[in-house]
């Protein structure tokens, strides 16, 4: 659990946004969005291209500034525009486009998602105290804990750039893991994959959930989305249309006209 | 790795290190003997552009922000040592008071620069960090009037040589019966410490904090994303990068006994930086070979161009001075040309998650 955050019981309301508004210039990314994550389910977010998911995703991970409304976050409201005050408080989360840092090792890489767990300064680091040292070792165990977790734990010692496209993006998920999140918003972690891989995505997002950590999803892939997530949003033009579980959104009408344009329903 | 092969390596290490040690135990006597003292001094140079180029590492290096302006920081330590022990304000300052104040001033300027360019990445922070170099060399050139504070371009000179517990390193020390020249004693202090800031560089890359320089380095979104707060890390490389080259400054004022704002030009910190880019940007050997061989290679080039030619042609063609910058900028586009990536780049660190637990 993440260090000075009340746990959420499981199925309390983890996250809320509040009619989250986003807009660039005249462009209306998301209009008002409300909705609310339950601590331990899997949400799916889906909608056409352009929908404003990944903008939504933004303005949660605070990387951007909402024009509108708020979210709040266990309890307490989010502070806009500050990534890494949200990985403080428990929110992790992975790239559309894989972001990682490509010339340090995959153990590396998750060893710096252990940064905002960890403490050590320049004087520790140039001393080397004990605690230092037994900081250190800790940040080392739980990175190889985290890789052999997703499975890439052979990898360890090459650098992320050198990984197949499947293991990077598992190594993403090991790097946001090791910020010990609440919350975890996986930005289409099924894009590109094949069937395999996207199976072994599924087992993998399900074996989090099972731990105890609540997952965001954002994803294209409709058939994954309705088979994984206990609940349902579709965003489409920036509007939420939808929030319910995936057999009632599958059949919502204002879903497949998104989908499917105006008349074919 | 088995424990005998571990063995092994432990042994091997021991050796290397004590090689290492005792070349560089005798090198000053070694060079004074055959090359002279004035390849000495260049060897003293040499020790202190290794401090240097160790700092700016850090800033271009690790956290991947491109600071052309470094050399300033230099300044700032050569001339908190000339105000504090010169005849200029009659102070006489020691050097163990002296070098910290110079390290944590030159920190503070690296907040100040760093402060405002927190924004900005490559070309634009080339171009801001180049204008704060220039700002502060144009200040100490200037702030002769009203108040005479650093003599403008006539510079200070009278600054008092470096003492150790009393002793003047500029005169030849008596050490039980043994003379240990001038040269011989800079080149042991300068050693001790380029030889702490190497300690302190290898400590820091392998730590919490180098890693999340080089996070930002490689990707400053996705480390924000991990939680790291790139403002305060980032200051925080440009404080640190910078105590070293105040250090580096301080000494220098001393060895020289002269500053003038002449030392701290653009072209000081486009030499510091092609040591960075040429031994080997992060790799803290290769920034060491860079600062060794661009120290010097000129001075090679400045004494060895006119004999050649003697003995090649009968007589001299080409002035050595004019000669020596072409060599070097050839020799330079060369290196850059087949090793892209430095002369000594940084290897793909196994970083021995088994090995270390093993």
């Amino acid at each position: 659990m993440s260090a000075g955050e009340v746990a959420v019981a499981r199925g309390e309301l983890l996250l809320a946004a509040k009619a989250v508004s986003k807009h660039f210039g005249g462009v209306k990314a998301l209009r008002e969005v409300s909705l609310g994550i339950r601590a331990g389910e899997i949400y799916g977010l889906i909608g056409p291209n352009g929908a404003g998911k990944t903008t939504f995703f933004n303005v949660l991970t605070g990387l951007y500034t909402p024009s509108g409304g708020e979210i709040v976050f266990a309890g307490r409201k989010l502070v806009a525009s500050a990534p890494h005050k949200a990985a403080e408080r428990g929110i992790a989360r992975t790239f559309q486009n894989i972001r990682l840092f490509a010339n340090m090792t995959a153990a590396e890489n998750v060893m710096v998602g252990r940064h905002v767990r960890t403490r050590a300064g320049v004087l520790g680091a140039v001393l080397r105290d004990r605690r230092t040292r037994a900081e250190e070792a800790a940040i080392r165990r739980r990175a190889e804990e985290l890789l052999h977790y997703v499975g890439i734990a052979d990898r360890a010692d090459d650098l992320a750039r050198k990984l197949s496209y499947g293991d990077q993006r598992r190594l993403e998920i090991a790097r946001a893991l090791a910020t010990d999140p609440q919350l975890l918003a996986l930005d289409e972690p099924a894009a590109g994959m094949n069937g395999t891989e996207t199976a072994g995505l599924r087992a993998l997002v399900e074996g989090i959930r099972a731990d105890g950590i609540t997952v965001l999803l954002i994803e294209h892939d409709v058939k994954l989305v309705m088979g994984l997530c206990d609940r349902v949003a579709v965003l489409d033009y920036g509007v939420l249309i939808c929030e319910d579980v995936p057999a009632v959104v599958q059949h919502d009408p204002r879903v497949i006209e998104a989908y499917l344009g105006g008349g074919v329903a | 790795m088995g424990l005998a092969e571990l063995r092994r390596d432990r042994r091997a290490a021991i050796a290397a290190t004590l090689a290492i040690g005792i070349v560089l135990a005798v090198a000053p006597f070694v060079i004074g003997a055959t090359a002279g003292s004035t390849w000495l001094r260049i060897v003293d140079f040499a020790l202190l552009y290794i401090m240097l180029a160790l700092g700016l590492n850090i800033v271009v290096g690790f956290a991947g922000l491109l600071d052309m302006g470094y050399i300033a920081f230099y300044g700032v330590g050569a001339y908190l040592y000339a105000l504090l022990a010169s005849p200029q304000f009659g102070l006489h300052w020691p050097l163990w008071a002296i070098l910290p104040a110079g390290a944590a001033l030159a920190g503070l300027f690296g907040v100040i620069l760093g402060a405002p360019t927190l924004r900005l990445r490559g070309d634009y922070l080339a171009i801001v960090t180049l204008g704060f170099g220039e700002i502060i060399r144009i200040f100490l050139n200037n702030l002769n009037a009203p108040v005479n504070i650093t003599n403008g371009p006539q510079g200070i000179s009278g600054i008092d040589p470096i003492r150790i517990g009393g002793v003047s390193l500029a005169k030849p020390i008596e050490v039980l019966g043994f003379t240990l020249p001038s040269l011989h004693a800079y080149y042991y202090l300068f050693l001790a410490l380029a030889l702490a800031i190497v300690f302190v560089s290898i400590r820091l890359e392998n730590s919490r904090i180098g890693r999340a320089w080089v996070a930002i380095r490689e990707d400053e979104i996705a480390a924000k994303a991990c939680g790291i707060n790139t403002r305060n890390v980032k200051l925080l490389a440009f404080a640190m990068g910078a105590t070293f080259g105040g250090v580096a400054g301080g000494l220098f004022a001393g060895f020289q006994a002269f500053v003038s704002p002449e030392s701290f030009s653009l072209m000081e910190s486009v030499m510091v930086l092609c040591m960075v880019v040429l031994g080997g940007m992060g790799n803290i050997p290769g920034v060491i070979l860079g600062g060794v061989l661009l120290t010097l290679l000129p001075e090679l080039f400045r004494h060895g161009a006119g004999p050649v030619q003697q003995a090649l042609f009968g007589k001299v063609v080409l002035d050595p001075e004019a000669l020596r910058m072409l060599l070097f900028g050839l020799a330079l586009i060369a290196v850059m040309l087949y090793r892209p990536a430095g002369l000594w780049p940084s290897t793909r660190r196994r970083r021995e998650l088994r090995g270390n637990s093993a």
